[in-house]
């Protein structure tokens, strides 16, 4: 029986999907350390890759010509990036997907993206400033994994550093002058930096996976990127005449595949075509 | 708006060693910005290695009426092209 409705958000519906012949919470070849670079991997893969869409949503629709391109160009370098992170993940698991299996033919709660990066573009300043706060760790994460010592990881994470800090120095620069910058702007940007404070936090929570991926010097321990992104962070608020948010509840679960409503609408318009018709090819 | 922008005039160096070449235009309220859009706009395809942005409204143009008084006088002074010489074969293509 497929999982109704409401049995979308409850953490059986996996089970309930597999009983009706999904692949379910599936890693299917990985186990042991594979398993958990597996899941490292679909996590740095995962972010681009939803955020790369979201921001992609922007094309043809962005406030002038000039942004609408530097806009398609950073989604352009995300979904470079997934195609990456998610290849070497395929490798891993080693079970015969690729990477436009991992990103087509995933449910929802096989995806490990953080939440914040699958919010809603919502107005401009929303998407400015869900793209400098995650900047503004995305590029502390790759200059960690450039001493990973896994030379795969190490290698895409070099090449992804130099894209990366094109776009923090971009997002910071316009959440400055947007910020500082008259009476509607200020108040709009302000509005996303509150909304989206509480979706920060999950960038520096560890799990059990974490810890043993930092343990054997794979991956960087979350929390350990709190403080280079604290200093980005408070910088650029202050000068962009800001007020960060008091507040320090974060929402989490999009790394263990826990997700808001807002991704499963995401991945019915990306997945739509290698679902209606698979393998289809260009 | 756009048109609220200031318009921007974008100069690229392909490679070390050539000129800066015109290669369009853009909207953009300072000089740093429109250096930032020239880069996103006109080096997707790892065009240049050096970009300029000039205001258009410094740049002082010729007007296309005085076609005539300005370039037509050259069109019959042949012998300012140096096409009156014997190259010797040794020289080669120049």
């Amino acid at each position: 029986m497929a999982p109704s409705l409401s049995d979308i958000m409850t953490p059986d519906a996996a089970a309930l999907a597999k009983a009706a012949g999904g692949e379910g919470r599936a890693p299917l070849g990985a186990t042991g350390a594979a398993l958990d670079l597996f899941v490292g991997l679909t996590r740095l893969g995962d972010n681009t890759l939803i955020l790369g869409h979201r921001v992609s949503e922007w094309c043809g629709h962005a406030p002038v010509l000039e942004e609408d391109i530097a806009l398609a160009n950073m989604a352009l370098d995300l979904i470079g990036q997934t195609q990456l992170w998610l290849g070497l993940a395929a490798a891993v698991e080693g079970a015969g997907r690729d990477a436009d299996a991992l990103a087509f033919r995933r449910d929802v709660w096989d995806f490990r993206n953080l939440l914040l990066v699958e919010r809603p573009n919502g107005d401009f300043g929303q998407t400015l400033m869900r793209q400098f706060l995650f900047d503004a760790w995305h590029q502390p994460m790759l200059a960690a994994l450039e001493g990973s010592n896994d030379p795969r990881i190490a290698e895409i994470a070099a090449k992804a550093g130099k894209e990366v800090a094109y776009h923090v120095e971009r997002s910071a620069d316009l959440v400055i002058r947007l910020g500082d910058g008259t009476e509607e702007s200020h108040r709009r940007m302000q509005a996303a930096l509150n909304a989206l404070w509480p979706y920060a936090g999950e960038m520096f929570l560890g799990d059990a996976v974490d810890a043993r991926l930092a343990e054997a010097g794979v991956m960087p321990a979350p929390e350990s990127l709190r403080a280079p992104w604290e200093a980005t962070v408070s910088a650029v608020l202050a000068e962009a005449t800001l007020q960060r948010p008091a507040g320090t509840f974060a929402h989490k679960g999009g790394k263990q595949g826990r997700h808001s409503e807002h991704l499963g609408h995401l991945l019915t318009q990306m997945q739509w075509l290698q679902r209606a018709y698979p393998d289809a090819r260009w | 708006m756009s048109n609220e922008w200031p318009l921007w005039e974008v100069f690229i160096r392909g490679q070390h060693g050539l000129n800066h070449r015109h290669v369009g235009s853009l909207h953009a309220p300072d000089a740093e910005l429109a250096l930032r859009h020239a880069r996103d706009v006109y080096t997707r395809r790892n065009e240049g290695v050096s970009i300029w942005v000039v205001p258009s409204a410094q740049i002082t143009a010729s007007a296309p009426s005085d076609k005539g008084p300005l370039f037509e006088p050259s069109n019959a002074k042949v012998y300012r092209h140096p096409t009156f010489y014997d190259i010797p074969d040794d020289v080669g293509h120049m």
